[in-house]
């Protein structure tokens, strides 16, 4: 084995194929951090994608989503499917740390080589969160997991975005957990593909259940394309068999009609669009030194002492500078 | 940019007594390194998953129970025979200096013993991964 | 009268004294607990203005027993010194008490290992390194019966420091008393049991809470009917305060606790005087000297008032709580270990003026290691100091009427009415366990403590002061626990189980399951199966498979 640091792209590809958890680990850091290697890596494996199947899996805080991935992820190991998951946690505004604890709420699959489990945080990543996501999954598909699970608290866009971006969208709610107004607000209720009503032994699970029926009958969606509405106890393990068999089914019916294809396709295509708005951020901001340029227009601005900047009208200054240079380089 | 240092903050062996890997995990958060915490009464096999899934810098283990000698050694030993011989293994607890002497020897690193400040062990910890990581000529 | 101007009458007002404080200069340090509660300079009459002297602070042995439970209090019986030990073999152990009965301890307290706590044999892999390192390893009643070898237990009483497991362990203990000619009426002792605050703060637990509380209420059951003089639970807040709570939290999770457990035992159809009457208590006493007592006075009050209001209890022995207290382990330092003497000396005080009924001084040497022969005579030496040259157990609760500590103990209890009301808002204590509530407000306060002691607002001599940084600072002989326990440990345990009857142990072991199923009080099944020689570990795997296991929630 080659020192995980001085491994060339193509190797680490090979021992990833291979099983390997040490070089998988790696090449997600490597998705994690941006590092061009990923790029490079990613060229040379990407026709061997696609074979897992992706679950995105979010909903609010304190849904019990942790427990039923674990759950899910137990009975996949049953079924002898192999599994990925990506657990994703907030990063604190204020520090730049995190504190990941998803782990231990999953403990029960920890030493299932079957399954293997990645913790994340949201921020620290470079270029979003989606895009990352996007690229461990796909470390995880190429690693040879059969079912590839990304579950992201349901609080804000980029959250969401990352549950979307999947085969499949499991919205996980809980009764007592504040009005489905939240949920509709934090913008869960449109990407579900299906909705799981967890801790279903407490009471108000009826009403949960009935104000999403409202909902979805307010959207008139036809009957036949309306998200399943499931129940479960994930603690208890009640309910998980048939959540199993309606993903199974979903997956199923939506590789027969196209639909999965489609959603690859329409996934595929908002990825590179979001790789090149990283990039062209980058480039405006970093490659391009325009950073300080941002730091001289307003300099003096926060001790009070500067003089008042429009910010349009730096904004376009600044574009222009990218645009001149830019022009200047393609000259050149 | 500079790369968050990710940590394995967890407690082998059978005692519960959290409330060291708590604030330390609390403190390396705050620090700005992403903790993952990996709980209590964990077993050497599992620590070692976790840490290889998650390809942390370091792995902090909190001993209180006097099974230091059983449990850094076994630690250290998965962790390189699942090819992560490049993880900075350290913690602390009740330790007394001697054993601290034979667990330096066989590769664990610096262990932090009663009374130690949190300041003391985060900074051990940035400067000790960030010579690793130039060593190993990553950012 | 002010020597400054020899004028009597303006200066005595307060508005003088306050003028003449603020203008003296005052040292560069923050004046609060070691719980971050500030202090005044001063506290007057004016400040306990709403206090009642008769209904809020009354006399000993009267409601609300602020001063004290017992009318006599130490001038009838000193507290009992009972100085927690365990370690390596039932042999080892089994010898360090009869050191220490020797040298005038009058009750026995038994610490037992990490596997023993978690319900594994020594031999069981979890177990390996652990075996006789924290406390004594008990496998089996054989364990039990050489631990208690020579110690008539008819005659002494005994403390267990036992949650998870206690119900097995206890029975352990009754049959050992059985077999040395005891009857169970005659038996007196606490078992700890108190397994709420495992999930709070120790966290040593095995099985889910509601299975957890249904073998404790079993315990009280059993212990009401046949163990008459037994405290079968103790309920704790020293490791939650360990843990790095405050003294407010320690002391009203610790009640809250307490409520719980009677609320459960009423569900059984219990009634309350048949069991509260052996409820007891176990708190830290920590550095602050008066916050303390404080605590020590206001848990009294509180108890009274909520077990006779809440809960109807009408026998005074079930509104007097009693309590056992053991020194801040998290108070001593590895540094300049000696004056870890000096620490546990006034904490022991301020137990002894908070009215303890029990206490246990920590040794020295027990930040770098289980204490040494020599250290833990010294901290019973401490003890013995206290009760016959100090004075102080002459009289009863002589700081009641003090300004500044009757203000504190009201403080105290209006603190701990607001965390109660914290907690029925979490829809009770399991519930705000199962969210995390209390370990997330414990480790707040932990960390809370830890930052503000790196910045220098909280001193600990040796550590942040008055530092010595030689080698020889931490120097001092420790005690070291072999792999030889372990070993022989092990070897015992393999005979035992080699000479007992199989199939009368596989019988027990069905009992157990049966009776779990049923539901019927698990008592005698554990006293069967003990007689057989079957072990802990065996007993709980099959508690582990009917009850299930838990895990604790991350929370920060």
């Amino acid at each position: 084995m080659t020192a995980l640091d001085k491994t060339k792209e193509a190797e680490l590809v090979a021992r990833v194929k291979a099983g390997e958890e040490v070089a998988c680990a790696r090449m997600m850091t490597w998705a994690e951090r941006g590092d061009p290697r990923f790029a490079v890596a990613y060229d040379a494996f990407h026709a061997d994608l696609g074979r897992a199947r992706r679950l995105g899996i979010t909903g609010p805080p304190g849904a019990g989503k942790s427990t039923l991935v674990e759950r899910l992820a137990l009975h996949w190991r049953g079924l002898d499917r192999t599994v990925g998951i990506v657990a994703v946690d907030p990063t604190s505004p204020f520090t730049g740390g995190a504190l990941l604890g998803d782990r231990v709420r999953m403990g029960e699959l920890s030493l299932d080589k079957g399954v293997f489990i990645r913790s994340m945080a949201t921020r620290g990543v470079f270029g979003g969160l989606a895009r990352a996501t996007d690229d461990i999954a796909d470390v995880l598909d190429l690693n040879g997991r059969d079912m590839v699970v990304v579950e992201t608290v349901g609080v804000g866009q980029s959250e969401v975005d990352v549950a979307k971006s999947s085969d499949l969208t499991l919205v996980v709610l809980h009764p007592g957990g504040g009005d489905t107004i939240q949920a509709m607000k934090a913008g869960l209720m449109e990407v579900a593909d299906i909705y799981v009503v967890n801790k279903a032994d407490r009471p108000g699970v009826d009403r949960l259940v009935q104000q999403l029926t409202d909902i979805l009958d307010v959207r008139d969606i036809p009957l036949q394309d309306r998200p399943p509405i499931l129940t479960t106890v994930a603690t208890e393990g009640t309910g998980i068999v048939e959540l199993a068999g309606q993903i199974d089914a979903s997956l199923a019916e939506r590789e027969a009609d196209g639909r999965l294809a489609g959603r690859r396709g329409e996934n595929l295509r908002r990825r590179i669009r979001r790789i090149v708005d990283g990039r062209l951020r980058q480039d405006v901001w970093e490659l391009a030194g325009l950073s300080e340029r941002l730091d001289q227009g307003t300099a003096g601005l926060e001790s009070g002492t500067g003089a008042s900047v429009s910010a349009y009208g730096l904004a376009e200054e600044i574009l222009s500078d990218y645009r001149e240079r830019r022009h200047g380089e393609t000259q050149a | 940019m500079e790369q968050p240092i990710r940590v394995l903050i967890a407690k082998p062996g059978l005692d519960g007594h959290d409330r060291g890997a708590k604030v330390v995990a609390a403190a390396m958060r705050d620090a700005g390194m992403e903790v993952i915490y990996g709980g209590l009464h964990q077993t050497p096999e599992i620590i070692a998953e976790m840490a290889v899934q998650e390809d942390v810098d370091a792995v902090g283990l909190s001993i209180l129970s006097g099974a230091h000698m059983t449990l850094f050694p076994e630690v250290k030993k998965l962790l390189d025979a699942a090819g992560a011989d490049h993880v900075l293994l350290t913690g602390g607890g009740i330790i007394p200096p001697d054993d601290i002497d034979a667990l330096q020897a066989k590769g664990v690193g610096r262990l932090f013993g009663p009374g130690s400040t949190l300041v003391e062990l985060v900074e051990y910890v940035q400067a000790e991964v960030g010579r690793r990581r130039a060593a190993a000529g990553s950012a | 009268m002010s020597i400054m101007d020899g004028t009597a009458t303006e200066n005595s007002s307060f508005e003088s004294w306050k003028k003449a404080y603020d203008s003296a200069a005052q040292r560069d340090v923050s004046f609060e607990t070691v719980s971050s509660e500030p202090v005044e300079a001063l506290r007057t009459a004016d400040d306990i203005e709403g206090t009642d002297p008769d209904a809020d602070i009354g006399l000993p042995g009267q409601f609300p027993y602020t001063r004290g439970p017992y009318a006599s209090m130490y001038r009838t019986r000193l507290w009992t010194m009972r100085q927690f030990a365990g370690f390596g073999t039932a042999e080892d152990t089994n010898q360090r008490y009869k050191y220490l009965l020797e040298h005038g301890q009058t009750g026995l307290s038994v610490a037992f290992d990490l596997p023993t706590l978690m319900g594994y044999d020594c031999d069981h892999p979890r177990a390996l390194g652990e075996v006789g390192k924290c406390g004594v390893a008990i496998s089996s009643l054989a364990d039990m019966e050489t631990l208690f070898d020579g110690i008539p237990l008819k005659d002494v009483t005994t403390s267990m420091t036992i949650n998870s497991p206690a119900a097995i362990i206890w029975a352990m203990y009754l049959v050992t008393a059985k077999k040395q000619g005891a009857r169970l009426d005659e038996l007196g002792g606490t078992t700890q049991n108190d397994i709420l605050k495992e999930y709070i703060a120790q966290k040593e637990f095995i099985f889910p809470p509601a299975p957890s509380m249904k073998l404790v209420v079993d315990t009280i059951e059993f212990a009401s009917k046949e163990v008459p003089k037994w405290h079968p639970v103790s309920f704790s807040g020293y490791h939650i305060r360990e843990a790095g709570s405050t003294a407010a939290q320690e002391l009203a999770f610790t009640l809250a606790d307490a409520f719980a457990y009677t609320e459960a035992c009423i569900e059984r159809g219990l009634d309350v005087d048949t069991f509260a009457k052996r409820h007891s208590f176990f708190f830290n006493s920590h550095v602050d000297f008066f916050e303390e007592i404080a605590k020590f006075r206001a848990a009294r009050r509180i108890y009274a008032r909520r077990m006779r209001d809440k809960y109807g209890a009408k026998n005074p022995r079930s509104l007097m709580l009693r309590f056992h207290t053991q020194t801040a382990g998290c108070s001593l330092t590895a540094q300049q270990p000696l004056n870890n003497i000096v620490r546990t000396a006034w904490q022991a005080l301020a137990g002894v003026l908070g009215g303890t009924q029990s206490l246990h001084t920590n040794s020295m040497d027990e930040t770098l290691s289980l204490p040494t022969e020599n250290a833990a005579k010294v901290a019973l030496r401490t003890q013995q100091l206290i009760a016959h040259e100090s004075g102080v157990a002459n009289t009863i609760d002589p700081l009641a009427g003090s300004y500044f500590v009757e203000d504190l103990t009201n403080r105290m209890e209006t603190a701990a009415n607001e965390i109660f009301d914290q907690i029925d808002e979490l829809g009770g204590v399991v519930e705000a366990i199962e969210k995390g509530w209390f370990q997330r407000e414990i480790g707040k306060a932990a960390y809370h403590f830890q930052r503000e002691l790196e910045a220098g607002r909280q001193t600990i001599v040796g550590v942040n002061k008055y530092v010595e940084n030689s080698e020889d600072d931490t120097k001092i002989e420790t005690l070291y626990i072999g792999p030889e326990a372990e070993r022989q440990a092990l070897a015992r345990h393999k005979a035992v189980k080699a000479a007992r009857d199989e199939s009368a142990v596989a019988a027990a072991l069905k009992r157990i399951r049966d009776d779990s199923r049923s539901g019927v009080n698990m008592m005698p099944a554990f006293m069967h199966a003990s007689e057989t020689y079957a072990t802990l570990g065996e007993m709980v795997d099959v508690l582990r498979e009917e009850l299930g296991t838990y895990r604790e929630p991350p929370s920060f």
